[in-house]
């Protein structure tokens, strides 16, 4: 059985106007615990409803999405933003941390949902998932005293602390520069496979694509095994 | 329970991140909470003082005061019939704080020549009954009634015309007569609006002068009785039909005392206050609750964020709500520490009881300070509402769409 697996998954949006904007149309997608996935297309092509329906965050308006053998579609409210917690680590473009929280504060931020000796011990963990991508020296430094791959880096310690079983990041090199970029690849993939973690990583860049051990395209709403252009 | 924490945790962090913010929004609720804990205190207290100046004049509420006198010749009832009477009574009723008051005359021999003055032959309990405070020596003890040397207490103009300067200690004073005795003022009281003779003289003592009865209760004279305001109708009527039973020949009047119209008038007062307080603290609410609405909005990024990190819409809602309460209350401490402090050193008896300190002190009203408390989450409460239901109805997918 597949970590994530989605049959035929569609996704249309309402517009102003009555009209219907189908973004996805059929996804078929089946990952593996552990196993990391690239996902590349043009800009508009869905990439990011596509992750955003995998990460529980929107739903399919169609097909099927099972996550761990679960039908996530009867999922609701709570449970559903649990499994989201516990399940998923989010890398964004744009890091998205929270601005005048520390690093240490940002990383341990997903931990104040968590429970038990989780969310307890949440400083120390933060602290040490830090460490282990290289800022343990920046603890107590605010996102807006550190470069972007830093920035990036306290993402990558963010989306891991609470160790999930995958690892949703969209473009996540795509506000730094090519040597940055790569940089910051290499260690996300690297700190996801220590943990065992799923990767499905959404890119522009062939190179970075190429880390994965799969690569697709989103084209016309669908999903083809595809080797960057 | 780490559910709970977790939203606490979080909602700390959010005031203390924006701080100035908070402090800006919270100088409203500040002031109305420390204006209402502050003036609830200050009405509490002035309204003993006058509590006490209004009990020193007619007692406390609520006080009967009860006396007989002979319908053909206007003198007061025999002083051992009267003390039987009475006692039979006060034990029946099961009163046990009053007070006996005779009027008589002394002859006090000043430095400058004797004079006649009119005394108030008093139990020590009349003290207590009117709440008397002296502001030098004491009041008279159930001691005095022993000592040989009858006890005096007197205002300050006649301890001037005493003469001696300050009182520093009991002082010996003759009253003349056909038997002169040696009076000793064991206190002082104020001079109560005027300047004329006050002399209170202990009821009783060791050395016989005046023709009182054995029992106590102050023959030939009147006694005042403190009963609880509900049963004074009933007492007076049971006052006039007993001892008029037991004393015929004698017409016994029995009437209340004190006017039990002060504590209403001063109610209405306190509600007043309160009521311009919770104004206050209302338009206190709408800064928070306008400042919060701009935070929600400025933070939907964020609430985007935390719900990628699994937070349910209830600890969204949780978050933004509790941050405002926890604001506000934190302004409500601090607001009600500053009124106890401020209200702790007002000089109050110099302000409002002419410099007599009070005879019971109130402390600060414990009531008020919670209520101070409560008022203020309420308040964070209220205002935080609209936005956290704002904050809920955030799309995750817009938030952090960029
Ligand atoms: N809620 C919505 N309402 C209307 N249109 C939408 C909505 N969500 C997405 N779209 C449209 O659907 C298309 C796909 O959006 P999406 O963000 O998934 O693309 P993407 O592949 O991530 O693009 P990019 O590479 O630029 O990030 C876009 O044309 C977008 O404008
Ligand atoms: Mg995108």
């Amino acid at each position: 059985m597949s970590q994530l697996e989605l049959t035929g998954v569609g996704r249309e949006v309402r517009l102003p106007d009555g009209g219907v904007l189908p973004i996805l149309t059929g996804v078929d997608l089946a990952v593996d615990a552990g196993e990391h996935v690239a996902v590349v297309g043009r800009s508009g092509s869905g990439k990011s409803t596509l992750l955003n329906v995998l990460g529980l965050l929107d739903s399919p308006t169609s097909g099927a999405y099972l996550l761990d053998g679960q039908d996530t579609a009867r999922l609701r409210g709570r449970r559903r933003a649990r499994l989201r917690g516990e399940c998923f680590g989010f890398v964004f473009q744009q890091f998205n941390l929270l601005p005048r929280r520390t690093a240490v504060e940002n990383v341990a931020a997903p931990l104040l949902y968590a429970r038990g000796r989780a969310f307890l011990t949440r400083r120390r963990t933060a602290a040490e998932m830090l460490d282990r991508v290289g800022l343990g020296a920046r603890l107590d430094t605010i996102p807006e005293k550190l470069s972007g791959g830093e920035q990036q880096r306290v993402a990558i310690a963010r989306a891991l602390v609470r160790r999930p079983r995958v690892v949703l990041a969209d473009e996540p090199t795509g506000a730094l520069d090519v040597e940055t970029g790569r940089a910051v690849m290499a260690l996300l993939a690297e700190a996801t496979a220590e943990q065992g973690a799923a990767l499905i990583t959404i890119t522009h860049d062939p190179a970075i694509a190429a880390l994965a051990d799969r690569q697709l395209r989103l084209a016309a709403g669908r999903l083809t095994a595809g080797v960057p252009a | 329970m780490i559910g709970l924490l977790g939203t606490l945790a979080e909602a700390w962090s959010e005031v203390r991140v924006h701080k100035a913010r908070v402090v800006l929004s919270l100088v409203g609720v500040f002031l109305a909470v420390f204006a209402m804990t502050g003036v609830t205190a200050l009405g509490l207290i002035v309204t003993q003082v006058q509590q006490e100046q209004a009990e020193r004049y007619g007692g406390r509420s609520a006080t009967v005061s009860v006396s007989a006198y002979d319908v053909a010749t206007g003198t007061a009832a025999d002083g051992a019939e009267w003390d039987t009477a009475v006692g039979d009574l006060l034990t029946r009723y099961g009163i046990t704080q009053y007070a006996s008051i005779a009027y008589t005359d002394a002859l006090v021999r000043f430095p400058a020549g004797t004079q006649q003055l009119q005394t108030m032959d008093v139990s020590p309990s009349y003290g207590f009954l009117h709440r008397i405070e002296p502001i030098a020596g004491r009041w008279f003890v159930d001691a005095d009634r022993s000592s040989l040397s009858p006890a005096l207490v007197v205002n300050e103009f006649v301890l001037d015309q005493l003469g001696g300067g300050p009182f520093t200690g009991p002082r010996a004073v003759v009253l003349g007569g056909a038997e002169p005795v040696t009076a000793t003022v064991v206190g002082v009281v104020k001079n109560d609006g005027g300047d004329y003779p006050v002399v209170y003289r202990i009821d009783e003592s060791g050395t016989p002068g005046r023709g009182q009865g054995p029992g106590g209760y102050g023959g030939g004279s009147s006694l005042e009785l403190w009963v609880p305001p509900a049963q004074v109708d009933d007492v007076v009527t049971a006052l006039t039909n007993d001892l008029g039973r037991v004393l015929p020949g004698y017409q016994v009047s029995a009437y209340r005392l004190d006017s039990p119209g002060v504590a209403d008038g001063l109610a209405t007062l306190r509600l007043a206050i309160r009521g311009a307080g919770a104004v206050v603290l209302l338009l206190g609410g709408l800064g928070v609750f306008n400042v919060g609405m701009m935070a929600v909005r400025q933070r939907i990024r964020e609430i985007g964020i935390r719900r990628s990190f699994g937070a349910t819409s209830g600890r969204v809602f949780a978050a933004i709500m509790l941050e405002s309460v926890v604001a506000t209350l934190l302004a409500g401490v601090v607001a009600v520490g500053l009124a106890v402090v401020v209200v702790r050193n007002l000089p109050v008896a110099d302000w409002f009881n002419g410099g007599v300190p009070l005879a019971d002190v109130p402390g600060f009203p414990v009531q008020a300070a919670v209520e101070g408390l409560v008022a203020a989450a309420g308040v964070g409460a209220l205002a935080g509402l609209l936005p956290a239901l704002v904050a809920v109805r955030v799309k995750v997918i817009d938030a952090i769409r960029y």
